[in-house]
């Protein structure tokens, strides 16, 4: 695999006006934003074709960094706006930049059932196990025992399994990724955006600030040596009894598969509706 | 001339109907302005309903009736409900089976030109269809009351009723023509 | 183009039914929504009647989702609705205040019910103008309609989809259970009759440079839509002319959230729409909107008859809201009386026009139940007397 070197990508797509991002040193955001658009730039997309939306938390400020039409909505809803988006105009291409609380909690409704429909969109997911931007609050992906600022003496709650929420509720395309695997990282993220229906790539993605701090793992290369640890390849993990994969992530592409979209269903709907008012043969 | 009519009974009956085909007949193929409104309980079916229409030459200001003109009461709850709020001299037409218990005092008292006939009963012998009352009624109500013509209700009958079911409408319909100019004339 | 429903003639249809017609006739081409009672039909009719028209109707997870989704159809230059009732709209107020922070063009129909919480789901009431006007959080303005009949309930929606485009704003079509439900004759015009409102477009890519600034000195930014090239970002967040975020910035925050607001304030007199009558000699005024209006109107020709000279003034538009006009009337008459199916929302903005130029009393009815004129003539009297 040819890399470009990353002020191309960097000054073909970034915004020099927005510069520099809000994120904090060892974040892992710039990262997947990167893969994301090496991704588009090796598929040759145009820029004006693309469109980026996002909720609310640290990620969710990618849309302003990108030089694309974007929409930065609100907590947890950008799914609910991309559904508008999509199915009023079919021939844009949808990205949904997302963090982990956005996306399981206080979005998780929008995001189940935009999977249900399968709505035609990318989701890029970034889980850091944290409320990042207010500052290191649990998230329903906190690992059980994990601290945050709302769980002080550690979270006393079962996480979510996002990826395989999707998966579930019947998304097309679902992988998931540590940052650091960064060319399965650029090629799922290609192989999702050109996926019709719903698409998801999480990543587990570094916050030292937020969440390491308060976990005795105060950097980033800490956080690699923990995902090391926790994480455990698809191709193995089927290998595993639950007891084994007890407090493991699994990592690797968890389905491909091609369910019609939601806006291929309608324009099916469309001509159904027309030909039994007789409108059409 | 604004006009007001009531109809009341119990949920199944075709109230709604009977009241939407009236107003639709006025607005739409007499040229007269109407507004039908509605109220029933939650429930689907079998609770009470109650519909008005207002039927005016000119726009309608207060949509619902204050003193009705005209009444259509098809169970014993709706005579008794609202009874004392009809106009003096108003035309009621009752379904007699359904209301066994009159109060000729009221009646007598309002001044109400009452028409008491089994309305359900007729229905079925006519169409051999008990919910064809609804129109059955209605045949009947434009008849004794003019208040539209008989091609209107017919056409308004026609848009409203299920495909199909034109012609066993229609005859529910004739037959209340027919009762109301019987009763006119005083042949009931 | 075909439509669905018959064009060029009356009908006998509901204010739902009516609403929806319009919006069509309005040229709104996608609808989202979530099933409530009694706003229903107008989903029902726009799922009837939008694949048909090759439009969108689509059923969310929620009524956060429905406008979410309405907001985002709008950005690529659909015009696009959303309807709801009480519980509904309490939802709606979140992404309410983001189509007013980010300027975006819809039309939110609240088919109002009794309240607060589920209340009476299917009887009528007034109880949302206040959180029409002001539910969502941080300043703002919108523009708030309210149809008394099923014909103004049509031709407001379209009037509704006009606004909203001409002031890049969102317009709430305020009605209620009353005129949702109730049929009523309706002359639905020729679709080729129809004025129609368009946003303004970006003249070139310069000016597509600046979606939230004021380039054209109307205070109505060029809007420019996603998958022209323009590349826009749009942020709920404060931002700047270009769209950037600047969090910080009291003075950019101030001139956003002021253009804004002005942009509606401005226009007041284009904006407000109302009816009177025999307010001319009247000692007496009614003021009143929506459902209670007829109501009114009726009261006001009941007192007349009984020689006390009374007036009605019936509001189409109680947001924005003309305080100087309600002066005028204060100076003229002895008592204002706002008869309102609530505990008090319009009166407290009637009171505040007045200015204490004249009495301004409440004639409040919640329950369900619509003012009779008898009511109204009722309360006037008493408080007539009293003084």
């Amino acid at each position: 695999m040819y890399l470009k070197l990353s002020y191309e990508i960097r000054d073909k797509y970034l915004r020099k006006d927005m510069l520099p991002t809000i994120f904090c040193p060892g974040c892992g955001i710039g990262s997947v934003l990167q893969y994301t658009l090496r991704a588009i730039d090796e598929l040759g997309w145009s820029k004006d074709e693309v469109v980026w939306v996002s909720g609310i938390g640290c990620s969710s400020r990618v849309p302003g960094f990108v030089d694309f039409d974007g929409l930065h909505t609100t907590h947890g809803r950008a799914l609910a706006f991309a559904t508008g988006i999509k199915m009023a105009n079919p021939d844009l291409k949808v990205i949904a930049f997302m963090g982990d609380g956005d996306t399981a909690a206080i979005g998780g409704n929008h995001f189940i059932h935009a999977i249900r429909r399968n709505l035609d969109v990318t989701v890029i997911l970034i889980n850091n196990f944290t409320y990042g931007m207010t500052g290191g609050q649990v998230a329903p992906t906190t690992l059980k025992g994990l601290r945050g600022t709302t769980a002080p003496y550690g979270s006393f709650e079962n996480p979510f399994d996002i990826a395989e929420l999707a998966v579930a509720a019947g998304a097309n395309y679902v992988a998931r990724w540590t940052v650091f695997n960064y060319i399965q990282g650029i090629n799922s993220i290609k192989k999702a955006l050109q996926k019709k229906g719903f698409s998801l790539v999480e990543f587990l993605s570094p916050c030292p600030i937020s969440f390491g701090r308060r976990n005795r793992m105060k950097t980033a290369p800490e956080l690699i040596k923990w995902y090391n640890k926790i994480t455990v390849p698809i191709s193995k993990a089927k290998n595993m009894s639950p007891e084994e994969l007890e407090g493991k992530i699994i990592i690797g592409e968890f389905v491909d598969r091609d369910r019609p979209s939601l806006d291929e269903e309608y324009e099916a709907y469309k001509k159904r509706a027309k030909k039994m008012m007789g409108w059409e043969e | 001339m604004r006009k007001e009519v009531l109809i009341s009974g119990f949920g199944g009956q075709g109230v709604i109907l009977a009241s939407v085909i009236l107003g639709r007949a006025a607005a739409v193929y007499e040229g007269l302005y109407a507004v039908q409104t509605q109220s029933y309980g939650p429930e689907s079916r079998g609770g009470a309903s109650k519909a008005e229409v207002v039927i005016s030459d000119e726009p309608i200001d207060y949509p619902k009736t204050l003193r009705p003109d005209y009444a259509v009461f098809l169970s014993q709850e709706a005579y008794q409900k609202y009874l004392t709020h009809l106009k003096e001299g108003a035309i009621l037409i009752i379904e007699k089976d359904l209301i066994p218990h009159r109060n000729e005092e009221v009646e007598k008292k309002l001044k109400l030109k009452v028409y008491a006939l089994p309305l359900t009963k007729i229905a079925e012998e006519t169409t051999g269809l008990s919910l064809t009352m609804n129109i059955l009624a209605l045949g009947l109500f434009v008849a004794l009351t003019e208040i539209v013509s008989r091609e209107a209700i017919e056409k308004a009958v026609l848009d409203a009723v299920p495909k199909g079911t034109e012609q066993i409408n229609l005859k529910a319909l004739h037959k209340g023509f027919e009762l109301g100019e019987k009763a006119l004339k005083g042949e009931l | 183009m075909k439509y669905p429903f018959p064009v060029g003639k009356s009908d006998f249809i509901q204010g739902d039914e009516a609403i929806a017609r319009a919006a069509i006739l309005a040229g709104c081409r996608f609808y989202a929504g979530y099933p409530i009672t009694p706003a229903s039909e107008i989903f029902e009719a726009m799922a009837l009647y939008m694949p048909l028209v090759d439009g969108v109707s689509i059923q969310m997870e929620d009524e956060l989702a429905s406008i979410a989704a309405v907001i985002g159809a709008s950005w690529v230059g659909t015009k696009a609705m959303t309807a709801t009732s009480g519980p509904g709209f309490s939802l709606m107020m979140e992404n309410l205040g983001y189509a007013i922070m980010t300027e975006t063009p819809i039309v939110v129909v609240d088919v109002q019910r009794s309240g607060p919480s589920t209340g009476q789901p299917t009887l009528a009431a007034q109880g949302d103008v206040m959180q029409a006007i002001w539910g969502t959080h941080g300043d703002h303005s919108l523009i708030v309609l309210t149809p008394a009949t099923v014909q103004e309930a049509f031709d407001m929606t379209i009037r509704a989809f006009n606004l909203a485009e001409k002031y890049r704003t969102p317009v709430i079509l305020l009605t209620d259970a009353e005129v949702g439900h109730m049929r009523e004759k309706v002359d639905i015009p020729n679709p080729e009759d129809v004025e129609l409102v368009y946003r303004k477009l970006p003249a070139n890519e310069e000016e597509a440079k600046y979606p939230f600034g004021d380039i054209h000195g109307d205070l109505i930014p060029p809007m420019p839509i996603f998958g022209k090239g323009y590349r826009t970002y749009v942020t709920g967040l404060t931002h700047d002319e270009k769209g950037r975020p600047k969090t910080v910035d009291a003075e950019i925050h101030r001139k956003l959230i002021e253009r804004i607001v002005n942009k509606i304030e401005k226009n007041k007199k284009d904006i407000i729409e109302y009816e009177t009558f025999d307010l001319d000699d009247a000692e007496v005024a009614i003021i009143s909107y929506g459902i209670v209006a007829r109501s009114a109107i009726r009261a006001v020709k009941m007192l007349r008859s009984e020689g006390i000279k009374a007036g009605l003034l019936k509001l189409n538009v109680v947001w924005p809201f003309d305080f100087e006009m309600i002066e005028k009337i204060a100076e003229q008459v002895n008592a204002i009386y706002v008869p309102e199916m609530n505990l008090g929302q319009v009166y407290h903005l009637v009171k505040e026009g007045a200015n204490g130029k004249a009495r301004v009393e409440l004639i409040p009815k919640i329950g369900g139940e619509v003012h009779t004129p008898q009511e109204i003539v009722k309360a006037v009297k008493r408080c007539e007397k009293c003084i």
